[in-house]
């Protein structure tokens, strides 16, 4: 098998991974030759799914010991198997990078042997780049469920960013879908990396110059749709997660189709517009202040699926409005459907100058045709009117749902709502 | 009414800067730029230094230099007045002018900043390298990018920074930039035709980009929106795109229709409690894959339950599925030989297979019908595994002997080669000490009679390491 093979094999197993980010490290390793982590977002390309090659996102290899249903790369999984030798992860990840194909290197691998071997097979490629290609690139490693502290502390020297993936909103599904995986190892490894990060701040705000560890965070990942636990579970957990492990990021990846499926899965496309309303929820919780329970709303504990999660919670809180936007604090503007936090952040600057009246609002473009129910402004406002009408929902939602699924992915970068 | 002539930021600023210090309203000055030519085309235009006007010119908001500085990069022709216009305001009375974004003029420049900086960020994104050869023995590389304003000399230093240890040039038609390790040359604009066309490696990265997209996925606004069709003549994946949308939709139905293995496994099957007795209790209703339906009992492990060793085995044979218990077949008497001979008694151990129903294909012979063993694929090793992995919790060994191929790959993945690392000791999640040697049936199979005995001495020398 030539490594032309092998890239198709092991990309192949790795496009259901969600995470792609290539943010958060904010300086660049000193002594690099070739590569930076200055640039944030940079997307390289864009694949017709809508979504973007930033980073060379591969196996180390896709023979796995272990036998988690929703994986193709499962043990008991009939797809065809490669393995990458270290050096061939290192000159790819050089070659593309110089080309300026790339942004960086994600690395994950399936278990061979056991988990400590498949981890330092890892470790080998992120330290072989940085010392021997003296290669300043971003490099994010899946660690291994089950490796050792050591090892995962020897990782994030080389790494900018370490994920161990949750996999699974609820401890049930993980006992049902991924028997090997156990949540308190996985929020183990997540504490074990989190303590490391705490440990590394402290000794730079005492003065002194640690090894570099992770600079880019923790984040994981979590697969939705392959379990029937409902969005608030799915929010719950993340919220647990941002606010005891501190991670960065969770990502939310709609569980899609693979070929090999187990039959114990159903077959069905993706649910992308839920996978989104999570997005947009998890944005509610990092920056907008929502707490994950009050952005649910519906009977079934999911969120609604044909208007955004903001909206949703306006609809069902209208009491708290019509919210001044010459007067407001930034928290309530912050609660505005159609406002994001950029303008929310201009809005504030603009008032100390001048009022603002709604044909203001649409300069600064916020979703106008969603927020003229909820503010007044220095001028009449007519749709002000609706708010405590019965049908304001069916006025308020977007008129047709090919919009919606346009303005989807955008906003699932921005999380602008 | 005055006619300036401007190319770049720094002919602007010296010129704005002087024409602020006279006094001059932004209503009398025509800005004129490089490629433009004004009515009086003859005339010479005054430059800079024929202004006058030394006095001291009031200070601006650093943030309104950063913005003009975008500004100037874009191509409409309208945006030195603007500046102009926008600067006098900030020094007439308006100081907090740049925070009303609201206003016209700061909204109009807003957004070309906008633009320029988008442009900028898809130049970082989109600039392809392409490896040429060079006389010495450095690599070079060379990118030819279209953008849509004049960005080269703001984006430039990025690519210093990042690819600081090569020797690359960006060409555009406008303006060519090259960096030689330390500093960066700038030169005239390079059309596409005098631009490298292909780099070697561009076949391994279109064959990376066809790999990671999710046919189930398909949103192609999305895509067109981050990636604008202008830019693709220059990308070389863009050209797999239409095949990929054309064979979408079959794979992901493909995808869909396409599942295997078994609605269950072991784990349904599961009793409450995980000791030895529950156990071998439930394994013998399990039906979780079809092979129980052919086979005339489950055979459990048996042995000692606090064994120091585990041996474990592939599947029941045909006189292990009559009686019900394992390697009590010829198989079974090799073994038994050779862990004598090894030094190790057999009711100290515990035996086991990793499937537990004997899968066979019935023929018919003279003598009437004969059931042929078959290997069992890894859809039933795998729906079988749990009980396996429950015998070992239960018992705790600190020795894992694997016999044959099926075994040490179930534990060890199937990456597994029993010729390669047969007789290695290595550390699974299971136990510390695991090693695989050759199955005893195996061993009869054999028909070269001198490496048949060298497989047995490597069995009973594989088994006396572990003792």
């Amino acid at each position: 098998m030539d490594v032309r093979d092998k890239l198709q094999v092991l990309a192949d197993a790795a496009k259901y991974d969600a995470s792609c980010a290539s943010s958060g490290a904010k300086t660049t390793r000193p002594g690099s030759t070739i590569g930076s982590t200055e640039g944030m977002g940079i997307c390289h390309s864009y694949t017709p799914d809508g979504r973007c090659v930033s980073l060379l996102k591969i196996l180390l290899t896709n023979y796995c010991i272990y036998d988690c249903q929703y994986c193709v790369n499962r043990i008991s999984s009939d797809t065809p198997r490669a393995r990458f030798t270290v050096d061939e992860v290192v000159s790819l990840t050089m070659e593309f990078y110089k080309r300026n194909y790339i942004e960086g290197l994600f690395l994950s691998s399936g278990i061979i042997q056991t988990s400590d071997y498949t981890m330092e097979q890892l470790i080998a490629v992120a330290k072989k780049l940085r010392t021997e290609q003296r290669y300043g690139g971003y490099i994010h490693l899946k660690t291994i469920p089950n490796a050792s502290q050591s090892l995962i502390e020897e990782a994030g020297l080389w790494a900018d960013r370490l994920s161990v993936n949750i996999e699974l909103p609820t401890e049930g599904d993980l006992y049902k879908l991924a028997p090997e995986k156990k949540k308190p190892q996985i929020e183990g490894a997540m504490a074990g990396i989190r303590d490391k990060i705490d440990e590394t701040k402290q000794e730079q705000k005492a003065g002194f110059k640690p090894p570099r560890f992770t600079p880019a965070g923790q984040s994981t990942q979590m697969i939705v749709g392959a379990t029937d636990a409902p969005d608030v579970e799915v929010l719950k957990t993340a919220s647990q997660l941002y606010s005891v492990q501190n991670l960065r990021r969770v990502y939310y990846s709609a569980y899609s189709p693979i070929p090999h499926a187990d039959a114990r899965l159903p077959g069905q496309s993706p649910p992308l517009v839920r996978e989104h309303r999570l997005y947009q929820a998890d944005w509610l919780i990092r920056f907008y202040g929502f707490d994950a329970s009050e952005i649910v709303a519906e009977a079934d504990q999911n969120l609604s699926l044909d208007i955004d999660p903001k909206l949703a919670w306006a609809l069902a809180n209208r009491h708290y409005f019509p919210v001044d936007v010459n007067k407001a604090s930034r928290e309530e503007l912050l609660r505005v459907p159609g406002i994001g936090a950029r303008n929310v952040k201009r809005i504030l600057n603009i008032r100390r100058f001048q009022s603002l009246a709604s044909g203001d609002m649409k300069k600064l473009r916020v979703a106008w045709n969603r927020a003229k129910f909820f503010v007044l402004t220095a001028n009449h406002n007519p749709a002000l009117l609706n708010l405590d009408k019965l049908d304001l929902r069916s006025k308020a939602e977007p008129k047709t749902k090919q919009l919606m699924l346009f303005d989807a992915a955008s906003s699932a970068l921005s999380g602008e709502v | 009414m005055q006619s300036i002539h401007v190319d770049t930021f720094d002919d602007w600023r010296d010129a704005a800067r002087r024409l602020l210090a006279s006094g001059v309203s932004p209503t009398d000055v025509q800005w004129i730029g490089g490629t433009e030519r004004s009515l009086f085309d003859d005339e010479p235009s005054p430059t800079a230094a024929d202004l006058g006007g030394e006095g001291t010119t009031p200070s601006v908001p650093k943030a309104f230099l950063e913005l003009a500085r975008y500004v100037a990069s874009h191509r409409e022709s309208g945006r030195w007045s603007l500046l102009y216009r926008t600067l006098w305001r900030l020094t007439h009375g308006e100081r907090h002018l740049l925070e009303v974004t609201t206003d016209d003029d700061v909204y109009r420049l807003t957004q070309m900043r906008k633009a320029v900086s988008r442009d900028i960020h898809k130049m970082k994104a989109f600039v392809r390298f392409r490896k040429v050869d060079t006389i010495d023995a450095e690599e070079q590389f060379v990118a030819w990018h279209r953008s849509d304003h004049r960005i080269l000399r703001l984006a430039a230093p990025f690519f210093a920074r990042r690819f600081s240890g090569m020797h690359w040039s960006i060409l555009t038609p406008d303006e060519s930039v090259t960096w030689d390790q330390t500093s960066l040359h700038y030169g005239p604009g390079v059309p596409a035709s005098e631009a490298p066309s292909e780099d070697a490696l561009e076949d391994l990265w279109k064959a990376y980009y066809a790999s990671i997209f999710n046919p189930a996925r398909v949103k192609v606004a999305a895509m067109k929106r981050e990636m604008p069709v202008r830019h693709w003549p220059t990308l070389p994946e863009a050209e797999l795109i239409d095949d990929l949308l054309r064979e979408a939709p079959a794979r992901a139905d493909a995808m869909i229709q396409t599942n295997e293995g078994f609605a269950e496994t072991a784990a349904h099957f599961m009793p409450e409690h995980g000791d030895l007795v529950s156990l071998r209790q439930a394994a013998s209703t399990c039906r979780a894959c079809p092979l129980h339906q052919c086979a005339t009992q489950t055979v459990f492990g048996e042995g000692s339950p606090t064994a120091r060793i585990v041996l474990v085995g592939e599947q029941p044979g045909d006189r292990e599925d009559i009686e019900g218990h394992p390697f009590v077949g010829p198989a079974g008497k090799l073994l038994d030989e050779a862990l004598k001979q090894a030094g190790i008694e057999r009711r100290e151990v515990y035996i086991t297979n990793v499937v537990k129903h004997f899968k066979f294909r019935e023929t018919e012979t003279p003598r009437g019908k004969r059931r042929l063993h078959q290997k069992p694929d890894s859809r039933e090793i795998y729906a079988c595994r749990p009980w396996l992995e429950a015998e070992l919790a239960a018992i705790g060994p600190q020795v894992i002997v694997c016999l044959g191929a099926t075994a040490a790959q179930a534990l060890f993945g199937r990456d597994f080669a029993i010729t390669k690392d047969r007789g290695n000791v290595m550390r699974t999640d299971w136990c510390d000490i695991t090693i695989a040697t050759w199955h005893p049936a195996a061993i009869l199979r054999m028909q070269d009679a001198a490496r048949q005995s060298q497989m047995r001495t490597q069995l009973v020398e594989d088994l006396a390491s572990v003792k």
